[in-house]
């Protein structure tokens, strides 16, 4: 078959006809693939906020606040066991990272203390500040720990600022701002559940 | 035999990453682990022998002087649907790749192919010269990937060999990409001369 002439009729009707079936072939896609990826997206966050908070039956109430310093609102879910709260996964974030933002997902318990914390996404330096998401878990180094602390009875500033708590080796820019996110999640969550301390929060409903 | 041809010169002796130098922003940008490598690859397979397959049937429709914007939706339309399946059914993957995988579109290795070889072949020559091409890349992208994540973090396909205390982390960290990039090439050069 001959190549096709290139008139400016047989232009303008090649390009519209590409690019309808194009689009069509991306509808079809678009709706096989959207129930799916939505699926992924939700079972990825149950999944993080399982890992963060102790056992629990069901997540119900889920809300966000804007933090005080301003900004993107956090996400909060309320995690219940046979009707009581056991803790609420928080999803923070912060803008100081060495590569700009970090989000986290950090769970505090009925105690008011850091039950966990999972890092979602970031773009600290491989082997670096990447290291974050096991660092500050560290049950042999108490130093480092965030969990079974808060940011009121603990200093959450990494040592070199006078704080409690041990930056990562080489990455004191990375801690530093994960430190920030989750002083950020506790403030919040603070200002919401009017808690003090060691004692459960009063109300998860409003 | 021919096909055999159009085949095997995309693996070595046209090997786009090692002898033509094409597609160099995701080479030296996701190689940090042999997963990363071999998952953008296969994304640019797929996309490279649909869209060889596409154009080299529509070849005769297409006026010569809109050929180029063409390509370019034929391939736009793939990548999007591999970003689509991606998310869907590798969502780790496709979050590690990240930005990588809608800039397939302008990798040029696909456009390349698409103008050099499937314009002029048949469908079948287009489909084993995609195949062969994509599976170059992705034999690159995997090696150059594999090569960093032993030296840089002490693991390979995220399986740890030896301690994290020995690593050399320079290789995970964008200089590492050039440095053995240029030491594969140079082994592959050598060879074939050989």
């Amino acid at each position: 078959m001959a190549k096709r002439e290139s008139t400016f009729s047989s232009m303008v009707v090649t390009l519209f006809v590409v690019t309808i079936i194009a689009a069509g072939a991306l509808g079809i896609v678009n709706d096989l693939t959207k129930d799916i990826i939505e699926a992924a997206k939700l079972k990825a966050k149950n999944k993080a906020i399982r890992n963060v908070l102790p056992a629990f039956d069901e997540i119900k109430g889920e809300f966000k606040i804007q933090p005080e310093t301003g900004g993107d609102s956090l996400e909060f879910y309320p995690a219940y066991k046979e009707g009581k709260l056991v803790g609420v996964a928080v999803k923070t974030y912060t803008k100081k990272g060495f590569s700009g933002l970090i989000t986290i997902m950090a769970g505090i318990g009925a105690d008011g203390n850091f039950t966990g914390y999972e890092v979602l996404e970031h773009k600290e330096t491989p082997g670096l500040g990447s290291k974050m998401g096991v660092w500050f878990k560290n049950p042999e180094k108490p130093r480092r720990m965030v969990i079974g602390k808060n940011p009121i009875s603990s200093k959450f500033t990494v040592s070199k600022d006078g704080g409690d708590i041990d930056a990562i080796t080489a990455s004191t820019i990375t801690s530093r701002a994960f430190l920030d996110a989750l002083t950020k999640a506790y403030d919040t969550y603070e200002k919401k559940f009017k808690t003090t301390p060691g004692t459960a929060p009063v109300s998860a409903n409003n | 035999m021919n096909q055999w041809k159009n085949f095997s010169k995309g693996l070595i002796k046209e090997n786009p990453v090692f002898i033509l130098l094409l597609g160099m922003c995701p080479t030296l940008g996701v190689t940090s682990s042999a997963i990363n490598g071999l998952g953008m690859g296969l994304a640019t397979t797929f996309v490279l022998v649909m869209s060889n397959i596409v154009v080299s049937m529509v070849k005769n429709h297409i006026p010569d002087k809109v050929r180029i914007p063409s390509f370019i939706v034929i391939i736009a339309a793939f990548v999007t649907i591999v970003q689509m399946l991606m998310q869907a059914y590798v969502p780790a993957l496709y979050k590690s790749l990240g930005l990588f995988i809608p800039l397939i579109v302008v990798n040029c290795i696909v456009l390349g192919r698409a103008e050099a070889f499937a314009s002029k072949n048949t469908p079948l020559s287009s489909t084993i010269d995609g195949l062969g091409m994509g599976f170059g890349f992705s034999f690159a992208l995997t090696l150059l990937g594999a090569v960093r994540e032993i030296l840089g973090s002490g693991k390979i396909f995220d399986l740890p060999i030896y301690s994290e205390d020995y690593v050399t982390l320079l290789f995970v960290l964008p200089p590492g990409a050039f440095i053995v990039l240029a030491y594969l090439i140079s082994i592959i050069n050598r060879t074939k001369k050989a």
